[in-house]
């Protein structure tokens, strides 16, 4: 009757990797500022990102709506509106500079170095054409292969993202399938080429949970089988932990934290990654109170001098003088730690944390 | 009606004893156009098939399950934006699933909504102090000489400058904008207020800037509340009790610590199973993982017998032909399941 069996239980556990010295980095972003000129002013979306990442590792990139995510990892594919943006600094994958590619280079580029998937699989799945017909087509932009080939190759993809009777689905519309089913359709699409950059962002936060871990699930074993490097964009600190092997912490268009997952999420040096920790409700853990960031996002309009964060922080008073309203601090090791960098000026952030913040964690 | 019933000044009926929300196998059944050439006539949508809940006053009843189970339906018939198909919705034992808009305006007044989406639930064209004094004008709450100052103590409570009544809402951030809903529920002094995924669309920590005003406002002013979320953390944060659907159905329900430390209905079990959970960086032990395979069916042509099965890895034979129904199976915590037991290993991480 329905196409799906019913599984037992499984115990999964994953460990992050740690990573070997030395291994060459495949995406390069360094020093990336993306402006939107604007009627009201210059949005300044996103204002010197750096960060590296290797082949077989996963990035998460979290922090809150507006702090720049999406449009930095737009930049990486070369997505943005050539007239009504402003790009610069430098964004290298696998040694080519995409900043400032022509058209024609890009279009050869993306799909076949770098894919990326959306939130919302409507956005990227034409709802006139066959599944089937939208992966065929990005794999022949790619490959010169007969469309029998092409079909094949569609088919065997729908397979690999667990859809079931995929020579069947293959043939069907968009509205045919179900939520959890078109990202999945969609993650078959990224992957037709195999990209060896996926960028997928906020891929989950439109399912229910129980789709989401399928979802995360298959996104950690396509990535083992693919061997590639993974971005994934989220706002959900649980999915950082269930999928990342490092974590980018971003506010207001600029990196304010960064390093391994058990290092940033288990000591964070920073204090608005405190405040994100303070503010979640676990499923587990004794119920405590929450203990929110006070007042909301900058304006990307009007950023505030100095640290971007220094209107809610309620540590700047221990920093000396008025270096947090004047002074952006530079992303930095903070710690004996030299895998970790964080921005910010407080003086030993990993005791004021573990003496403080921890305490107040559930 | 034999128990005593007494009429309030406001016109609101109640029954002694009674609890203050009562749904008793309440059903909301949609006719939908059938589609395709094959589906002649009409189909109906069961969104809500048979729903039994209780919330005594000031509690505090967390509603949980994935998209399109029923939540929201449950949430307009409490409400009583919708008339039940089927069922009884009684309001301080008093049934109010047929009244007419005359005899429901009082209980209007005492049980308010707060929605999801604080962009599209309050008019653009009008002012916050307009939008909250409409509220207390509408329930005759303030003469109106008193209405601009109630508007701003209301204004106040939730958090908002006081001096902000004359702005619209689009100089609001979103946060702010679900404080004016509050304030604006807040405004007819309700009993219990239905709140339906009221922090969902919030960024975390201006959700939990909300979530600790509302937890304030139900310490302070004892209201009810029936809290719809479909995120399991913030429900267990806020909740006294919690009720699980499923396609249109509560398939468990049970004080807040029993749900989530020993659920059992598996599909309860699979939920919270399937939540991320951040506790396992911190050098807590990874919990097991129930992974459901596809899709919640359509609850147009829901599966026979237990609604669950199409997803259960426990159903046997008797789980298509026999509907399970609510029973207590603890002490006060009802499973709608034939093999009902709490797990054997811990579903969220345990602290160690
Ligand atoms: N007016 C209507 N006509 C037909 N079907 C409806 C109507 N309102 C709701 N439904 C259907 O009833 C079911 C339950 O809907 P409901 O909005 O209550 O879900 P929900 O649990 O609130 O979901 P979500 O988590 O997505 O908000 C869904 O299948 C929905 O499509
Ligand atoms: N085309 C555009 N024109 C003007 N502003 C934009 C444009 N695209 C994005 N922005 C702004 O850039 C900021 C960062 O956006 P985004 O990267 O999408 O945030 P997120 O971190 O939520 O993904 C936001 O303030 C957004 O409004
Ligand atoms: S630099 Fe100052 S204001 Fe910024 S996060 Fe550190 S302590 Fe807070
Ligand atoms: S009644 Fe059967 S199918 Fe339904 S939840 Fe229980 S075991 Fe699973
Ligand atoms: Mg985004
Ligand atoms: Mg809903």
């Amino acid at each position: 009757m329905t196409d799906q069996t019913v599984r037992a239980p499984q115990t999964v556990t994953r460990t992050p990797r740690t990573r070997s010295e030395g291994e060459e980095a495949y995406l390069e972003v360094n020093d990336l500022h993306v402006q939107f000129p604007t009627a009201d002013g210059r949005v300044q979306a996103v204002q010197g990102l750096s960060y590296s990442l290797p082949l077989r590792r996963t990035l998460a990139i979290v922090g809150e709506s507006g702090s720049g995510k999406s449009v930095s990892s737009m930049a990486i594919l070369g997505l943005h509106d050539r007239k009504s943006t402003w790009i610069s600094g430098s964004i290298k994958v696998g040694g080519k500079e995409v900043v400032g590619m022509s058209e024609k280079d890009l279009m050869s580029y993306r799909g076949a170095d770098a894919a990326m998937i959306f939130q919302d699989p409507q956005s990227s799945l034409h709802p006139f054409f066959t599944i089937g017909d939208q992966i065929m087509e990005s794999y022949r932009a790619h490959h010169n292969v007969s469309k029998r080939a092409a079909k094949a190759r569609a088919v065997d993809m729908l397979g690999r993202v667990g859809i079931p009777n995929p020579s069947r689905r293959v043939e069907q519309y968009p509205h045919e399938f179900s939520g959890g089913m078109r990202q999945r359709a969609m993650i078959a699409m990224a992957l037709v080429n195999d990209p060896k950059l996926l960028i997928a962002d906020e891929p989950t936060t439109a399912l229910d949970v129980t789709v989401q871990a399928q979802i995360l699930d298959l996104i950690a074993d396509l990535q083992r089988d693919f061997g590639s490097a993974v971005v994934f964009i989220t706002h959900d600190l649980g999915v950082v932990a269930e999928i990342a092997d490092d974590i980018l912490v971003m506010y207001g268009g600029s990196a304010v934290e960064h390093g391994p997952v058990e290092k940033i999420l288990g000591t964070p040096l920073h204090p608005y990654t405190w405040g994100l920790l303070e503010s979640i409700p676990a499923v587990s853990g004794t119920p405590g109170a929450l203990h929110p960031i006070p007042g909301s996002p900058p304006s990307l309009l009007a950023m505030p001098s100095g640290c971007a964060f220094h209107p809610r922080c309620e540590y700047r008073d221990r920093v000396g003088g008025d270096l947090c309203a004047t002074l952006k601090p530079e992303l930095i090791p903070r710690t004996a730690d030299l895998g970790r960098t964080s921005r910010c000026h407080l003086k030993e952030p990993d005791k004021v944390f573990e003496t403080e913040v921890l305490t107040r964690l559930p | 009606m034999t128990a005593a019933t007494t009429t309030a000044k406001s016109g609101v009926r109640s029954m002694e004893g009674a609890p203050l929300l009562e749904l008793d196998d309440v059903k909301m059944h949609f006719r939908t156009k059938g589609d395709g050439l094959l589906a002649r006539g009409t189909k109906w949508v069961q969104a809500v098939d048979g729903v039994s809940l209780t919330v005594q006053s000031g509690e505090t009843l967390g509603l949980v399950g994935e998209s399109g189970c029923g939540k929201s339906t449950t949430a307009r018939l409490i409400t009583r934006l919708l008339e039940p198909t089927a069922g009884k919705i009684k309001y301080q034992g008093v049934d109010i699933a047929h009244m007419s808009e005359r005899q429901l305006r009082p209980y209007r007044r005492e049980i308010q909504l707060i929605f999801q989406d604080p962009y599209s639930s309050l008019n653009p064209r009008h002012t916050v102090g307009t939008i909250v004094g409409t509220a207390l004008r509408t329930h005759g709450m303030v003469p109106k000489s008193g209405e601009l100052k109630r508007v701003q103590e209301l204004l106040e409570v939730v958090g908002l400058n006081p001096e902000h009544y004359n702005r619209y809402p689009h100089e609001f951030s979103g946060g702010q904008r679900q404080r004016i809903g509050i304030a604006r529920a807040l405004a007819a002094r309700p009993k219990i207020i239905v709140a339906d995924e009221p922090v969902s669309a919030l960024d975390v920590s201006i959700q939990a800037q909300v979530m600790n005003l509302l937890e304030n406002l139900r310490s302070e002013l004892g209201i009810a509340f029936v809290f719809i979320a479909h995120d399991l953390g913030v429900v267990r944060h806020f909740c006294d009790r919690v009720a699980v659907m499923y396609l249109g159905r509560v398939v468990e329900e049970a004080p807040r610590d029993a749900l989530y430390e020993k659920p059992q209905h598996p599909y309860t079990q699979a939920l919270l199973s399937a939540v991320p959970d951040i506790a396992v960086v911190r050098g807590v032990p990874p919990k097991q993982r129930i992974r459901l395979v596809g899709d919640v069916p359509s609850p147009v042509d829901p599966p026979s017998g237990c609604r669950f099965r199409t997803r259960c890895w426990k159903a046997q034979d008797i789980c298509a032909t026999n509907d399970p129904v609510l029973e207590e199976k603890a002490p006060d915590q009802t499973v709608a399941c034939h093999f009902a037991e709490p797990p054997v290993e811990s579903i969220v991480a345990e602290v160690v």
